[in-house]
């Protein structure tokens, strides 16, 4: 299929993913270009994360990335396309989405990745909400209180 | 009509969906938002900002001015952060 795109909430492996796509998608050997991108989740040393949550409308998000997805094929030109969404409960460190691409050259490999992941970035029904890891801080009217009864 | 809400919306309103039969005068999503926002004042509060405020009509995402013309479903929910 030219177009796949994959809504999940388990984990996926990006290297086993892209090599099925590729292996799935130019079996007549014509493509020349396989692009691979992986979003992951972040946690900045600034402001660390334990987790992240994906909430999404599961409808209009899968329909979504599907006319992206479209999209990119016709524009580029591309030989394949596929789009792996995460939702749910995540890590650090953990791939949230993945978007493959196979073109005859490169140029419209890294084009047409690069198009969905600007699309996807603000026009896919997603919502994440980081839960972070922060020690609540003693308070000093707490000590000044306890001190009273000394 | 059903109206589903997402996100820090579901969160404030302590809801993620209601149903709602909204007058004849009520033509469009603006002017839902504006009856919705006359009958319940924590819905008023968080539709304050119309900017932060995104809209789907029967599972496509649409702007404020989209006429309803008898959508059964309407989501409303803050801007996207997909990827």
């Amino acid at each position: 299929m030219a177009v796949n795109v994959r809504l999940q909430m388990a984990v996926f492996d990006p290297g086993k993913e892209s090599n099925a796509f590729i292996k799935a998608t130019n079996e007549d050997g014509s493509a020349g270009a396989a692009i691979t991108f992986t979003g992951l989740v972040r946690s900045s040393p600034e402001k660390p994360i334990i987790s992240l949550t994906l909430e999404h409308y599961p409808p209009v998000a899968e329909a979504q990335l599907r006319r992206f997805a479209q999209s990119a094929l016709e524009r580029f030109d591309l030989l394949a396309i596929a789009i792996i969404h995460r939702f749910g409960e995540m890590k650090p460190g953990e791939p949230i989405v993945q978007v493959m691409t196979l073109a005859s050259h490169r140029h419209a490999a890294f084009a047409g990745a690069e198009f969905v992941m600007d699309f996807l970035k603000t026009d896919a029904p997603f919502w994440k909400k980081g839960l972070s890891a922060s020690w609540v801080a003693a308070k000093s009217h707490d000590e000044t209180a306890r001190k009273r009864w000394q | 009509m059903k109206v589903l809400y997402f996100a820090w919306l579901r969160e404030r309103l302590n809801r993620d969906e209601q149903q709602l039969s909204p007058p004849a005068k009520v033509t469009n999503i603006a002017q839902l938002m504006d009856w919705m926002s006359e009958n319940d004042e924590a819905i008023a509060l968080a539709f304050a900002n119309r900017d932060l405020i995104k809209t789907a009509l029967d599972e496509e995402i649409v702007e404020h001015d989209t006429a309803l013309n008898g959508a059964r479903t309407v989501a409303f929910f803050p801007p996207m952060t997909g990827g």
